[in-house]
């Protein structure tokens, strides 16, 4: 069997940022299993630019984004397998692929990183009553349709949910020819990001129908419209209010949900929030020398945080094949109020923090003019002010590994928001 | 005197930003966290402008792709977006083609290339 | 002149094909869709019935047992995947004993074997997750499950490879007598003459009856949602969970499938619409509540899809299968409500014996009763798998991740007897795109795999055949003329 010290499973953003750093961090076998034809994940078909903001400082479309990380991964020899599905883990850490070349193949790996991405929420998961026609996509599957097929899935759009690849794909459809006749949300909010409204919904005229539902799909063969109706603070549809828009093609960007069927199979422990893997400050999972980072462990806005979460991955993965598994030291739970959903990392070894740590959160409802908050015991360490928060916008904190060791004994550790 | 409110789409903090102008002169922009939302500010209420980004037909692959991805090198007018679209309608490329090569010249008449953005062998 | 012509590709159609192909003689299935099992044999509970439920003496009691019975040498036969894992019908209320004594002794009259009414200690056993409260349960042993679609299709490749002709993406318009005997079939793209009509047309049985016969067919649709739970909620239960039936039909039922996912449904609702397929808020609705009230801790945040399906319901309630009196030669299996896929094999087998009678037409000596179905990598040995892939290495590339299908299966699909020719076809054949992520990863790849297989481009490429196109033209092709713009 082929001994490996880092497997890592995904070759996205998340699994090549990983791979660099745990490379850098020196650990020479390092093998990437990647599914799709080529590297860099969903980055291939973001075309739109936004991307590499923070971490090249420039503003980067995403399939140069993720060149610049296949360039990297080149540059360091770093193995990929292309065309590989990655079938089971074994707690072992036995890694069973498949491929067309080599058929099934087992790979014994030391440490394994977990970068299998996301995917979308289907219609299925919405229960959206009506026929079920063609014409029906996840946003996503129109991107990739569009974007790196050069096919148009419809004409006459509607857009359910207002996600960030929603957003995107109302300027991008629009841009080649469709008409998009407005996007829906359920919320009183919208799910993406805020210049994302800006430039690819009022730049072209696009409403975006707040508290708005799809109640009914209509057409047999291919879609001919969709009733959208109000909802009430419960989200209930409110009679009456139901409009008919004729339409062929209705666009679903209703969330990403992490993809962990490997993980789950492997019994590492998944959070119910984030359906992600629970994990420590090391981002290794409860199944020791098992690392996760990026959308496979919580859905992210900007890749340029995948990259720095799975390059801490990465380095974590490399320390623990060089000094083995540090499970002994105590883990102290993340606590959570005032709204915060979850937290990434969500448990601690205060000691095992170097220099600092980066918690990444994200809150439950809008929020203004409250003050994020972190507590070690009693004392509050971070009080920061933010005008506003969102559910669709990523938050972190930035805990420094000085104010931990100013707490020897450490038994609580609290992140918090808290009115102003 | 006249307040206009933005929201910068420079980065993904989605700054609150507003500008105060008289007459078509900026005399004051506020909300921004850096330079680049004022820029950003500045510009759009004066002449907007985007980037623009979209796929050309590419011939020849070797991995058998049928697009390339490709932006504006810099920002278009942004009355002038569709406009470049519309030019790039017609555009096939063969491959290779590398990121940076230059997919249109001076499109749609802005003076800014349209480059792609991908590198197809 | 054919001897026979088959009206229907649902799986009693393609059941009455299948043995029919066993007697020489030229026979003929048209169906309206581009590909068999379209219609209500797609969109079912896919249980094979103990037998217990349909009034002693009736057509329906009959052919559910025979067929039951008959189920695990023909799974074998035919290669496709049938599981007895047994049936409970919980009673919940003291008035619900009676029923439960009454259906008991219904089943004996029947001959449905190993009925038992359990006690709730011995209910919970063999189900912790049934909801608390349960006063006694009968237990049916024998009750399956099969995959519909695999069932139907089976049944019309077997036939397919034993000589009968399949005529798809064909409507009938009508049917006429010949003077001096025998029919003529109008159908969209041509007239056929036979001997024999077999009227399996299911919702539209009651049309074709109504042409040829004075006495008089009513068929109502009647509406079920269903909703489909991911693998994840597999463990749930083990058996099929029924409550004591009422009046509209055996109730909403929990059962997992033979693809291991979890059923919820369905609801019952009479329509008008022969088409009606769409499921509707009120009806998902009461399916969750209902199958909630059945078993605890259902996971509904583990729905993957919902759908619905219209039993053919005629209103006397009873199958009505034979030579219909007053038009020699026409043979209707017409209201072939539920249990009719459990029927479905008995019903085949009977009435192709009586028409093979009738028409006097002898057993072949060379019918291939064997179908092998398409091959499953997943159920080789390592070694096996890997020699397939080193053989045909499209079995090495996985398309569909949720559900683990590779390529290699896609191609069996299109390529084989009545190959797939859109994407639902491949679906209900190999199961790209029914997993969780319902096809938003797949359908491109499986897409261009059809139009790569079949010679076409991608926009020809339909969901489920006639205009539901996937494609509707190519980025930016507006500006190049050709399309008109749209007026706001």
């Amino acid at each position: 069997m082929k001994q490996i010290d880092i497997v890592i499973i995904g070759g996205g953003p998340a699994g090549l940022a990983a791979a660099i750093a745990a490379h850098d961090a020196g650990v020479e076998r390092i093998l990437v299993l990647e599914r799709d034809r080529e590297l860099g994940g969903i980055l291939n078909q973001c075309i739109h630019n936004g991307f590499g903001l923070q971490t090249f400082q420039e503003e980067l479309t995403g399939p140069e984004y993720a060149q610049r990380y296949v360039d990297m991964v080149r540059e360091r020899g770093i193995p990929c397998m292309l065309n590989t599905m990655v079938l089971d883990i074994s707690p072992e850490k036995v890694v069973t692929a498949m491929n067309r070349k080599e058929g099934i193949f087992d790979v014994q790996a030391k440490a394994v990183v977990l970068a299998m991405g996301c995917r979308e929420r289907s219609r299925g998961a919405l229960n959206t009553p009506g026929f079920r026609p063609a014409g029906v996509y996840s946003a996503g599957t129109a991107q990739r349709l569009v974007n790196m097929e050069g096919y148009l899935p419809g004409r006459q759009v509607v857009i359910l949910g207002s996600g960030d690849i929603g957003l995107i794909m109302a300027r991008r459809m629009t841009l080649e020819g469709a008409k998009v006749q407005c996007v829906a949300e359920i919320m009183p909010y919208s799910g993406g990001l805020k210049r994302n409204i800006v430039q690819c919904l009022e730049d072209f005229g696009i409403p975006l129908l707040l508290s708005h539902t799809v109640v009914e799909i209509h057409g047999r063969e291919r879609v001919t419209g969709v009733t959208i109706a109000e909802v009430d603070d419960s989200l209930h549809p409110v009679p009456g209010t139901e409009v008919f828009y004729p339409c062929d093609t209705l666009l679903l960007s209703v969330g990403l949900l992490p993809e962990n069927e490997l993980s789950r199979d492997l019994g590492v422990e998944i959070s119910n929030v984030t359906g992600g893997p629970a994990v420590n400050e090391a981002l290794e999972t409860s199944v020791p020398g098992v690392f996760a980072a990026g959308n496979v462990l919580h859905v992210h806005d900007l890749v340029d945080y995948v990259s720095q979460e799975a390059a801490e991955a990465g380095r974590s993965a490399a320390a623990y094949v060089k000094q083995g598994t540090q499970g002994h030291r105590q883990e102290i739970p993340v606590s959570l109020s005032g709204g915060v959903r979850y937290t990434v990392p969500a448990r601690i070894r205060p000691e095992a923090v170097q220099k600092e740590l980066v918690i990444r959160f994200r809150v439950g409802s809008v929020m203004k003019n409250r003050f994020v908050s972190v507590y070690l015991d009693e004392e509050r360490v971070i009080h920061r002010k933010r005008p506003v928060m969102a559910p669709g916008e990523m938050e972190q904190v930035r805990l420094k590994a000085e104010m931990l060791a100013g707490h020897p004994g450490l038994k609580r550790i609290a992140v918090c928001i808290e009115e102003a | 005197m006249e307040k206009r409110h933005l929201t910068c789409i420079r980065c993904p903090m989605g700054c609150q930003i507003e500008v105060t102008l008289d007459g078509g002169e900026v005399l004051s922009v506020q909300g921004n966290s850096c330079p680049r939302g004022e820029l950003y500010a500045r510009k759009e209420v004066t002449a907007p402008t985007r980037t623009v980004t979209s796929t050309v037909r590419v011939t020849g692959s070797t991995d058998a792709s049928r697009t390339v991805s490709c932006k504006t090198a810099e920002d278009v007018p942004k009355e002038k977006v569709l406009d470049v679209v519309r030019e790039l309608a017609g555009v096939t490329v063969s491959a290779p083609v590398r990121i940076g090569d230059v997919i249109v010249a001076n499109a749609a008449g802005t003076g800014v290339n349209v480059v792609a953005t991908k590198t197809v062998s | 002149m054919y001897d026979v012509v088959i009206i229907g590709g649902g799986v009693i159609g393609c059941a009455v094909a299948r043995f029919l192909s066993a007697y020489e003689g030229r026979v003929c299935l048209v169906e309206r869709e581009e590909d068999v099992c379209c219609g209500t044999s797609k969109a079912n509970s896919g249980l094979i019935h103990a037998g217990f439920d349909a009034p002693a003496g009736s057509l329906m009691a009959h052919y559910n047992v025979r067929g039951s019975q008959m189920m695990p040498e023909l799974a074998k036969e035919l290669d496709i995947p049938f599981r007895r894992n047994g049936a409970l019908v919980l009673c919940f209320e003291e008035a619900g004993r009676k029923t439960l004594d009454r259906l008991y002794e219904n089943g004996q009259k029947n001959a449905v074997e190993g009925l038992e009414i359990l006690t709730p200690e011995q209910v919970y056993a063999l189900e912790p997750n049934v909801e608390q409260g349960v006063l006694a349960a009968l237990y049916a042993p024998t009750a399956g499950i099969v995959c519909p679609f695999l069932m139907t299709i089976a049944f019309a490749e077997n036939a397919a490879v034993n000589g009968v002709e399949f005529r798809l993406g064909t409507q009938v318009n009508g049917v006429t007598p010949l003077p001096g005997g025998g029919w003529t079939v109008q159908t969209r793209s041509g007239v056929l003459k036979t001997r024999s009509v077999v009227n399996a047309a299911g919702l539209y049985a009651d049309l074709f009856h109504n042409m040829v016969s004075a006495k008089k067919l009513h068929i109502t649709p009647r509406r079920g949602d269903y909703c489909l739970l991911d693998h994840t909620a597999k463990s749930l239960v083990e058996r099929t969970i029924f409550q004591v039936p009422g009046k509209q039909g055996k109730g909403i039922l929990v059962t997992p499938t033979i693809h291991e996912n979890i059923l919820l449904g369905p609801t019952a609702v009479a329509i008008d619409d022969r088409e009606g397929t769409n499921t509707t808020a009120a009806g998902l609705e009461e399916l969750l509540a209902k199958a909630g009230s059945t078993v605890r801790n259902i996971p509904t945040r583990q729905v993957i899809t919902s759908f619905a399906g219209l039993r053919a319901s005629e209103d006397g309630r009873e199958f009505v299968i034979g030579e219909v009196e007053d038009a020699p030669g026409f043979y209707d299996c017409a209201g072939i409500e539920s249990p009719g896929l459990s029927s479905a094999p008995a019903i085949g087998e009977s009435l192709s014996a009586d028409i093979a009678r009738r028409l006097g037409l002898a057993l072949k000596t060379d019918w291939v009763r064997q179908r092998k179905g398409i091959l499953d990598p997943k159920k080789l040995s390592r070694e096996e798998r890997n020699e397939l892939i080193r053989k045909q290495p499209a079995y090495g590339q996985v398309i569909c991740r949720c559900e683990g299908v590779s390529e290699g299966e896609i191609l069996d699909a299109i390529h084989r007897p009545l190959g797939a020719r859109n994407f639902d076809a491949v679906k209900r054949r190999v199961r790209t795109g029914m997993g969780r992520c319902q096809a938003g990863f797949c359908s491109p790849r499986v897409i261009e795999i059809l139009a790569r297989e079949l010679g076409v481009g991608m926009e020809e490429i339909t969901k489920t055949g006639g205009n539901s196109r996937f494609i509707v033209g190519t980025a930016k092709d507006r500006y190049q003329g050709g399309i008109a713009d749209e007026a706001d």
